[in-house]
């Protein structure tokens, strides 16, 4: 342990379950709406956790799995789902500096898979290096639960109304605004960035000839657009702490 | 319904390879932070510009009436504004669209 660095409480696998237990909530009621979702579009309950277990990542696997069911092409799906996730790479190069450099090959390989915003945001506000025990204890109950709630969200649509069923279709976009309007109430440039991106996806959803185009390259186009209009009219200065998504 | 699974295991294939692939190599190959000041930002900017694009105008077609997915999004709208919790902001979207279709089949 880098006992020179540490001043709070050490950076134990104890510790890191409990800081991951507002994680795992969190994520049990997301991943519902995705369960949901996914049921919903004609997904089979296992189908639906697989996908959580494997790409535990909110609206990646929203998108993909939309496009999936939508018959889309399979070159579609993963340009589409890579762009959503390219925020990662940034994310864990950040980790990377974080970390215990001692931390092993192993560890980095399967830790990575865990690296949501969410485990990412906790990570950072740590004091010290990152040792592997503290990060698999913050992983390992979001995890859990993402997949937990995924599998509660598809078993019980079938038992829900139909009223109830077509409520809770709003849930998940109730979450996005969540994620997205705080911090746009405080930067300008992130309220632009987002106004800017639901602007374009609007014209292309209700514009003729625009509206031909499916729906991942329009995610694509707004991403790449509004988030590049950001970029250059409004340079980050500090990337740790304007990257943190929710 | 009748599921193409080669067409789905390939696709759930390749979105968790998309997705592990930007976590994993930054962690295990680079130990040093990006330089350019744009594909920073950029990246920075990002998640948000993927989120409002998915949300809009996607929610408003979400629930069975529009009027219902209105109110739904002025709730979350309002609400997050005031830094509400996801799932308080979540719930209380869904809870706006049930009332207002309940309403809705009474008139």
């Amino acid at each position: 342990m880098n006992q020179n660095l540490s001043v709070g409480p050490a950076l134990s696998f104890r510790k890191g379950l409990r800081d991951g237990i507002p994680i795992c909530l969190g994520y049990i009621s997301v991943s519902f709406a995705f369960g949901m979702m996914a049921v919903e579009s004609g997904l089979p309950v296992w189908v639906a956790v697989l996908i959580s277990m494997t790409n535990v990542t909110s609206s990646g696997q929203v998108a993909g799995t939309t496009l999936m069911m939508a018959g889309g092409s399979l070159l579609e799906i993963g340009i589409t789902t890579f762009v959503i996730n390219i925020r990662y790479m940034l994310m864990s190069l950040s980790l990377s500096q974080k970390l215990d450099s001692r931390m092993s090959l192993f560890f980095r390989l399967t830790l990575s898979h865990g690296n949501t915003d969410e485990i990412f945001a906790v990570a950072m506000q740590q004091r010290g290096k990152i040792p592997a025990p503290y990060l698999g204890g913050l992983i390992l109950l979001p995890y859990i639960g993402w997949a937990l709630g995924t599998f509660l969200g598809a078993a019980m649509t079938e038992i829900l109304s139909v009223s109830l069923r077509s409520a809770l279709g709003i849930a998940i976009y109730g979450m996005f605004l969540a994620i997205i309007i705080p911090p746009s109430r405080k930067s300008r440039p992130i309220l632009i960035t987002v106004l800017l991106a639901a602007f374009i996806s609007c014209a292309f959803s209700y514009l003729p000839v625009l509206n031909r185009l499916s729906g991942g390259w329009v995610i694509i186009i707004c991403a790449v657009l509004a988030a590049g209009f950001a970029a250059w009219k409004f340079p980050m200065k500090d990337p740790e702490e304007e990257t943190v998504c929710s | 319904m009748q599921l193409n699974y080669p067409y789905i295991f390939a696709a759930i294939l390749i979105m968790a390879l998309v997705t592990y692939l930007p976590r994993m190599l930054p962690l295990v190959l680079f130990r040093k932070k990006i330089q350019n000041t744009f594909i920073r930002s950029f990246l920075g900017y990002v998640p948000y510009a993927v989120l409002a694009a998915m949300t809009f105008p996607a929610i408003l077609s979400s629930t069975s009436l529009i009027i219902s997915a209105v109110a739904g999004l002025i709730v979350a709208l309002i609400l997050s504004y005031f830094g509400k919790g996801l799932l308080t902001v979540a719930l209380s979207a869904t809870a706006a669209v049930w009332i207002v279709e309940q309403f809705i089949r009474l008139i």
